[in-house]
């Protein structure tokens, strides 16, 4: 037995104490994953948190960028007739896609997943081109399509004698045509997520149902859908943001026309900061999209969790 | 052997002498003095016409030994904007950048000055045109020098053809190759009368209502001609007077013999229906003409450029000039206004209109009279009166004279084209004109 303890013992031991503390901390695993994940999150920090406080930072200058004015940008904007038609465009087109997105690509899923498995894979592959095309690309196609002058519809529908329709040209038939490419491009992706939501329902859930004499109907509003729900919202969340901020269909199909029937916060920024040289205008127009979104995402992600506990 | 001795007075007055010199020498060229430039132009979109421009950057860097880079910036999807955007956020990137219309007015605090280069230039080669001075020059300072490259006149482009059957108007004889115009009565009367005749056709004229550059020139063009003004030079709103209320009676009328799809039409839309051989005019630089020349020869022999109606208010054509302008932040400063003096000489001004087959426009008033204008063809002299070499034309610029800062936002924002896209689709006029004195207002903050 010990009796007494050597001098400078105690230091080693603590020293050894807080050692073997940090080696525990460094080998746990939610500090290994911060680790691994430091990288991206420099990245997400460089990229995305320093370019949106610079955006706060400019919607709170003049118009020269030469002194501070607060909250002036957007008190500006909201006297704003062609704002408040902004904000009523942005969310008439990312509600109306988002929505026909989902639809089509609920339907779109059932069909594929009742393919044979054998067949499934090339019927995926297809039905995936739309969203894998670069939309820049696509959406010049589509402008061909819609072309002013040289419509290929407009053609197709001669052999009719149906038209010609103003794609671009009328307000409500432009307005249709950004939804319509909008609508194209992104339903494969809600295709996809649900594909993969409804291979994770379990089978004998559908087979019970049977059993228990549901219809095709019951078996999708009993079974499919509640197991689906979590990866509908949070697919209609994504999407809902990707769409909201959209800014290639509009700016290619119609640039914002005619007389700004068809500009979304994205196009507008874009008009009024770059093309008009107001910068800190066009900052104030893009952050208005931040509180909308974020009410959605809170709204979306609260129920999702509230689900996750009760399960 | 003799010593110098070098009084006081003598040091002064030599120091004195030197930095005159090195301040009056435009660049003067020294052993380690020569340095790194850099250049943004804009692409040509006529092919080949970049090369005039490369080569006299080069032959200049040959002789004062500067290490040049230089970048063609197209501006189709406003990748040139986006460029002096974020050069003038970083305050880094090119020395000089070839900036639109409008550009050197909305970043003049971060432009440097070139009176010295512009004093010269006018000394040399006269004056350049009211257009040029309302764009180029703020607070007393020209900030940049007018481009030849990419400056551009919108007059009519008109099927020689076309107009002479369907509306009986002789438009080689109304504006004869090497001859001064014989337009007395080519009015706004007249073209109204010839449009609806061309629309009875099945020809009509193409000129756009949308929000890009053509259409917004061509409106504004028939602004002027009536002296309509949506804020005046003081920075007044005078959207509610009885010439904007003429002039937006005028264009109703005038838009309903126009494509009805014109209210979604781009910048390309025009050239299009000229190539296509859709309509017998349009308002246009001879882009449209160049490409007939290759795409469609038949149409492009009938092609004639011409000059802009006449209204109560004068003969007004829009004039889109370029202008070369040196950033605050370059590091090269006098090398830089070296190169713009180099690029504005008659000699390299005749290159780069040649090389763009007669689409460039030099600004100053003395070199209006290239070769290449009168000799370019088919027909022959079909640009002899582009470039506006008798001045009969007022050379003016959508939503002038407002404060350049507010035109600007007037320009871009297409409002003239909306009004007249409301009020043709059934608004009321009153309306209309409220909500354009609306926006105006909202142009006003500073």
């Amino acid at each position: 037995m010990v009796d007494a303890v050597l001098p400078g013992q105690g230091q080693v031991a603590a020293k050894a104490v807080r050692r073997s503390s940090l080696r525990k901390t460094m080998q746990r695993k939610s500090t290994i994953a911060f680790f691994m994940t430091l990288p991206l999150i420099l990245l997400v920090a460089l990229l995305v948190v320093y370019p949106a406080l610079y955006a706060v930072h400019l919607a709170t200058l003049n118009k020269g960028m030469t002194k501070f004015i607060g909250f002036g940008n957007f008190q500006f904007l909201f006297r704003r007739e062609t704002f408040w038609m902004v904000v009523q465009q942005s969310c008439i087109f990312a509600l109306t896609a988002v929505f026909f997105k989902a639809i089509i690509g609920f339907v779109v899923a059932h069909f594929v997943h009742n393919i044979p498995a054998k067949g499934q894979r090339k019927w995926r592959g297809m039905l995936l081109v739309p969203w894998v095309i670069p939309p820049a690309m696509s959406t010049l196609c589509w402008l061909w399509l819609f072309d002013p002058s040289y419509s290929a519809f407009n053609w197709v529908l001669g052999l009719f004698d149906v038209g010609p329709i103003h794609w671009t040209g009328d307000a409500y038939w432009a307005r249709f045509s950004v939804i319509l490419v909008n609508i194209w491009i992104g339903s494969p992706f809600f295709m996809i997520m649900y594909l993969a939501a409804l291979k994770s329902v379990p089978e004998q859930l559908y087979e019970a149902a049977a059993i228990d004499g549901a219809n095709w109907w019951q078996r999708i509003w009993y079974v499919t859908l509640p197991m689906m729900r979590n990866i509908i919202a949070i697919t209609a969340l994504f999407s809902l943001i990707v769409t909201f901020a959209n800014f290639d269909i509009v700016q290619i199909l119609t640039a914002g026309g005619p007389i700004d029937k068809t500009h979304v916060f994205a196009t507008w920024a874009f008009r009024v900061g770059i093309q008009s040289i107001d910068i800190p205008q066009g900052a104030a127009v893009s952050l208005f999209m931040v509180p909308i979104l974020a009410i959605a995402a809170i709204f979306i992600l609260r129920d999702i969790s509230k689900r996750g506990s009760e399960v | 052997m003799r010593k110098h001795k070098l009084s006081r007075r003598k040091f002064m007055a030599t120091t004195a002498a030197a930095s005159a010199t090195m301040i009056a020498a435009p660049f003067v060229r020294t052993a380690n003095a020569a340095g790194k430039i850099s250049i943004g132009f804009w692409d040509h979109w006529v092919p080949g016409a970049n090369i005039a421009t490369k080569t006299v950057v080069e032959e200049w860097a040959a002789k004062e030994k500067v290490e040049v880079q230089i970048d063609y910036i197209p501006s189709a999807g406003s990748k040139n904007l986006i460029t002096i955007a974020a050069e003038a956020q970083a305050k880094a990137g090119h020395d000089i950048f070839a900036h639109p219309t409008w550009s050197p007015q909305g970043y003049a605090e971060l432009l440097e000055p070139v009176d010295d280069v512009m004093t010269d230039l006018i000394k040399e080669h006269g004056k350049v045109n009211a257009t040029v001075e309302y764009l180029g020059r703020a607070n007393g300072h020209w900030l940049a020098v007018p481009a030849t490259v990419g400056s551009q006149i919108k007059g009519p482009c008109s099927r020689i053809d076309l107009m002479k059957s369907l509306a009986g108007i002789d438009v080689q004889a109304m504006y004869p190759a090497g001859s001064p115009p014989k337009a007395d009565a080519w009015t706004l009367d007249a073209f109204l009368k010839a449009a609806e005749a061309c629309h009875k056709g099945g020809k009509p004229f193409g000129i756009g209502l949308g929000g890009t550059s053509d259409s917004v020139d061509s409106v504004g063009m028939f602004f002027h001609a009536f002296g309509a003004m949506l804020v005046n030079e003081k920075g007044e709103l005078t959207v509610k007077s009885d010439k904007v209320r003429q002039a937006m009676e005028y264009l109703k009328k005038l838009a309903a013999f126009l494509p009805p799809d014109a209210p979604a039409w781009d910048d390309a839309s025009n050239n299009k229906w000229l190539v296509a051989g859709n309509g017998s005019m349009i308002l246009n630089p001879p882009s449209a003409w160049a490409v007939a020349k290759r795409d469609a020869p038949k149409v492009a022999e009938q092609c004639w450029t011409h000059g802009s109606p006449a209204g109560p208010n004068g003969r007004y054509a829009p004039f889109l000039p370029y202008f070369w302008a040196i950033w605050g932040f370059s590091k090269n400063k006098p090398a830089a206004k070296s190169l713009l003096r180099a690029l504005s000489t008659r000699a390299a001004a005749e290159k780069m209109v040649a090389a763009s087959a007669g689409y460039d426009l030099p600004s100053f008033e003395k070199l209006t009279d290239f070769k290449t204008w009168a000799e370019e063809s088919p027909p022959k002299g079909t640009l002899f009166h582009y470039p506006n070499p008798f001045n009969h034309q007022i050379l003016s610029v959508s939503a002038a004279p407002a404060p350049p800062k507010i035109a600007f936002q007037i320009y871009t924002q297409a409002v003239q084209t909306k009004m007249v896209v409301r009020f043709m689709q059934g608004e009321p006029l009153e309306k209309t004109l409220a909500w354009a004195e609306q926006e105006c207002e909202g142009f006003l903050r500073t």
